[in-house]
């Protein structure tokens, strides 16, 4: 596993409260980990400041996995 | 109009989380203020606070991760929290948890706060300032609007019918309660939980409320005797944070569920000084009309009630609201007992006049008016009992509560020991 999806599924543990193991690429945010829309924007935000990044808004909307996360920040992570 | 009954306490204050805790700490004349250690104080005038006492949730201290999952904390600013804790707390002890559509839909929140969220609204500004906008959470908004106490308290319990929030400053509490009973009496819900709830222990309320001159400032080393209404050394109020909710009920409908009721709120009056911002009227004539105003509702004279739980927030204001008391009720001022639980708590602003009214109900109760501690040398004469230092046990058939805000906005509930 990449560090970065590690410290993405990390990321996302912490700001949804679920349990690691629960945090699976393919898991949806929304689904899956119990996000709404709302916290579907602050994680955005928390890969943004933990990347280093700017992730726009056409490109948050189509990151409804872990795994989507991981490819956008592999490709897009300074 | 139906009679309307309270059968569900709950709060947070800085005596203790919970009912009992508080009522037996306040009973025993403790005191809630304390220095405040947890942010700089060092160039403020005020230094001192009555804050609750977190820790693990055992011997009273408030652990919020009873109350409210860790995630959803970070969302929110503490006056969400404690609403949280208080509600839970209150439906707990009513045993009210509806299911059905039709009870969810019948019962209403109707839970205020006078400020709401300075905390994060403060640091959010700051966090604008120096990263700019996107760095603003989603939860920003929703996690300080006020109305969002009693929004998060409706999901958590179901809870479909009304759904109101009261911003009056520092008569939020009681506001809320007299509110929530109006809207029991005319059938727009059976169940309405209500009070108030406040957590404004920050550096910029602290700033802000010194600059109007309103805090105590002499007793930085001494914060136990801080908060002293009627006494003569007074210098101004201790700001205190927490929440109180209770469960406003139809008699109707707690008989028929057969649970117990705490009092019945017989008389709620409100008036507006249209004076000052910040000070009252001097004639005490805003609280002389809403005090009547409650009684006039109760149907009572001013002879039949036993006490009184003042606004008394030991500032300048003390004497305006017993001269009001005093005018109030002539000369049966001898027979009254008439105390300031503020002297213990603080002032919890929006959740004052809620946690007082549940001290009025616990009164009643146990048929005890709850001491005014730190009453040494009072400032003026009065024939009134102002129960210095020990509770006094006496007989206790009516209890009214005085809540009075910035903004000249004033508000007194009556409460009646229940008969059938």
């Amino acid at each position: 596993m990449s560090d970065i999806a590690e410290r993405v599924k990390k990321i996302v543990a912490e700001h949804l409260g679920v349990e690691s193991e629960k945090v699976t690429e393919n898991a949806s945010f929304i689904d899956d980990l119990g996000a709404d829309s709302l916290d579907t924007v602050e994680l955005v935000m928390a890969f943004e400041e933990a990347f280093n990044c700017e992730i726009p808004d056409d490109a948050a909307e189509t990151i409804l996995t872990v795994g989507d996360a991981i490819t956008f920040l592999e490709k897009n992570a300074a | 109009m139906r009679r309307v009954v309270v059968t569900g306490l709950g709060m947070v204050t800085p005596l203790g989380c919970g009912v009992d805790i508080t009522w037996q700490r306040l009973l025993a004349g403790k005191s809630g203020a304390g220095r405040v250690e947890n942010f700089d104080v060092s160039d403020l005038p005020a230094k001192i606070a009555c804050q609750l006492k977190r820790g693990d949730g055992t011997d009273g201290t408030f652990n919020p991760d009873q109350w409210m999952e860790p995630k959803e904390q970070r969302k929110v600013d503490d006056f969400i929290i404690y609403a949280m804790a208080a509600a839970r707390q209150a439906l707990d002890d009513a045993d009210w948890h509806p299911t059905s559509y039709e009870d969810q839909c019948a019962s209403g929140v109707l839970i205020g706060s006078g400020i709401g969220g300075l905390q994060g609204i403060a640091e959010t500004a700051l966090l604008l300032q120096e990263r700019g906008p996107r760095r603003v959470s989603p939860f920003f908004i929703p996690g300080r609007l006020i109305n969002l106490a009693g929004g998060y308290v409706s999901i958590e319990h179901g809870l479909k019918g009304p759904n109101h929030a009261v911003v009056t400053a520092c008569s939020t509490g009681a506001h809320a309660i007299g509110d929530a009973a109006r809207l029991v009496a005319f059938g727009d819900a059976d169940v309405m939980v209500a009070g108030g709830t406040e957590s404004p222990i920050n550096r910029l309320a602290l700033a802000g409320f010194a600059a109007c001159r309103a805090l105590s400032t002499s007793y930085n080393d001494t914060p136990e005797k801080a908060s002293r209404p009627y006494d003569r050394d007074r210098d101004g109020f201790v700001m205190g944070e927490g929440a109180g909710v209770v469960i406003v009920e139809a008699l109707e409908h707690a008989l028929a569920r057969g649970a117990k009721i705490y009092g019945e709120i017989v008389g709620y009056g409100l008036s507006g000084d249209a004076y000052h911002i910040t000070a009252p009227s001097e004639d005490g004539d805003g609280a002389f009309r809403c005090m009547t105003a409650a009684l006039k509702r109760a149907g009572i004279t001013p002879a039949e009630i036993d006490y009184i739980n003042a606004h008394g927030t030991s500032t300048m204001a003390d004497e305006i609201e017993l001269g009001a008391v005093q005018r109030l009720l002539g000369n049966s001022a001898a027979t009254v007992s008439m105390s300031s639980t503020k002297s213990a708590i603080g002032h919890l602003l929006g959740a004052a006049g809620a946690v007082e009214a549940i001290f009025s109900l616990l009164a009643i109760r146990d048929q005890i008016a709850p001491p005014t501690i730190n009453l040494d040398n009072p400032s003026i004469e009065t024939p009134i009992d102002l129960v210095p230092h020990t509770p006094r046990e006496r007989q206790i058939d009516y209890a009214l509560s005085n809540s009075f805000g910035f903004g000249g906005t004033n508000a007194s509930v009556v409460f009646k020991r229940y008969a059938h």
